[in-house]
């Protein structure tokens, strides 16, 4: 991982993992408040807690493979 | 804590052993009535031999008030341990079953364990806890949590100077923000330590021993074992794997089923922390720790799909068992009281 960036995690049929250094601002600049240094972003949009993943995707069988 | 109450004769005997330290004490006449009785009685169950285990795990960890800290590396008590953990662990390979996985990427075993862990047909203690469970049984619940969540995350920490690379990295990720990412008051044990003073209840590690039956020991026990034994690295690393796997969906039910009974922040603040904390460790466990143990040295993906079976097998036996007496219109301890504060 580049040591002043951030690394991003494609999680397959899961959230995004985030960690290093980035800040989450909303749509109007304010900093979303986080207690933890690596989290994981809701991607499927059902999570009650967004922008956070809640493992709510799990029970959505949310991006499952096709065929 | 003190040493808590015997059971039976095994640990009345060891327990009297325990108060005065004798480095070359002799526990051949308690072994052979340990064998006796699991010969008769399963160790799961066995009220005996499971607050014997627990006593013999716990020198590990913080110890009890008056018992010696030497006893910890007593050969002879060691000896009593590993017999007695030959049985257990053939008993969790019996519920466990069949260790069943395919060799593959990092990826390939996080997916198989998300998929263990959703097949998990055991009993929902959450939705209960989330619709049904009265004040009582939401004090019984964290009764029977205290005994882990007071010491949240310390077994599977036993790992960690066990793994190099990249499992490792995870689980130091992974516990890092267990343990409050360095905030004093802020480890996950400490958020349950208020959660239970919200309901009235002693928060103190081992108050409420006494009243937990061998299932829930049981359930503890075999976290201390896989985290003790290097030869069961993969398991314990297995069992973290689905414990949080098994974890946000739950908490976040939890967290409903304490607020449909009046209570809120910082009561709740422990299941609502859980919700966000555990799809995050969930990934990172799945992916980087189970997956980068295997990618890392394959030959251990047996011992690490045991400890997930194990841990869905075992927690279906302490939910059922709850259930089960709230059904009825029991209490789900063994000794049914609850000691309220205030």
């Amino acid at each position: 991982m580049n040591a002043d960036g951030a690394q991003i995690v494609v999680c397959p049929q899961g959230p995004l993992i985030v960690r290093g250094d980035f800040e989450i601002l909303d749509a109007e600049g304010n900093a979303v408040p986080t207690s933890r240094e690596t989290v994981a972003l809701c991607r499927c949009g059902s999570s009650a807690i967004k922008p956070f993943c809640d493992g709510t995707h799990k029970l959505k069988k949310f991006e499952m493979p096709r065929g | 804590m003190e040493l808590p109450e015997d059971r039976g004769r095994i640990s009345e005997s060891l327990f009297e052993v325990l108060r005065t330290y004798d480095a070359d004490v002799d526990l051949s006449g308690l072994e052979h009535d340990a064998f006796e009785v699991l010969d008769s009685e399963d160790i799961l169950y066995s009220e005996d031999i499971q607050i014997l285990l627990f006593a013999l795990y716990e020198l590990h960890y913080r110890g009890f008030d008056r018992v010696d800290a030497r006893w910890e590396w007593n050969p002879s008590l060691l000896g009593l341990r590993a017999k007695i953990e030959e049985r257990f662990e053939a008993r969790l390979r019996q519920i466990a079953g069949d260790v069943s996985f395919s060799l593959g990427s990092a990826q390939d075993t996080a997916r198989q364990l998300f998929a263990l862990a959703s097949a998990d047909g055991g009993p929902s203690v959450s939705n209960y806890i989330s619709r049904h469970a009265t004040i009582e049984q939401t004090r019984e619940f964290l009764m029977h949590k205290s005994i882990y969540q007071l010491k949240e995350a310390d077994p599977h920490s036993w790992a960690i100077p066990r793994l190099t690379g990249r499992g490792k990295s995870a689980l130091m990720e992974i516990q890092f923000d267990e343990y409050g990412a360095g905030r004093p008051g802020a480890m996950h044990s400490e958020l349950f330590e208020i959660t239970m003073r919200g309901l009235g209840l002693d928060s103190e590690f081992g108050a409420y021993i006494e009243s937990l039956p061998a299932i829930t020991l049981a359930s503890v026990n075999m976290m201390s074992f896989f985290g003790l034994h290097r030869r069961l690295r993969g398991s314990i690393a297995g069992h973290l794997a689905i414990y949080e796997m098994t974890s946000s969906i739950p908490n976040a039910r939890y967290a409903r089923g304490f607020r449909r009974l009046g209570f809120d922040s910082p009561v709740t603040d422990y299941f609502d922390e859980h919700v966000e904390a555990d799809a995050v460790h969930e990934q990172i466990a799945g992916r980087d720790l189970a997956g980068g143990l295997i990618e890392q040295d394959p030959s251990i993906a047996e011992a690490v799909f045991f400890g997930a079976q194990a841990a869905c097998a075992i927690d279906a036996l302490v939910g059922t068992h709850q259930l089960e007496a709230w059904g009825r219109g029991d209490s789900s301890l063994r000794q049914p009281k609850v000691k309220v504060q205030g």
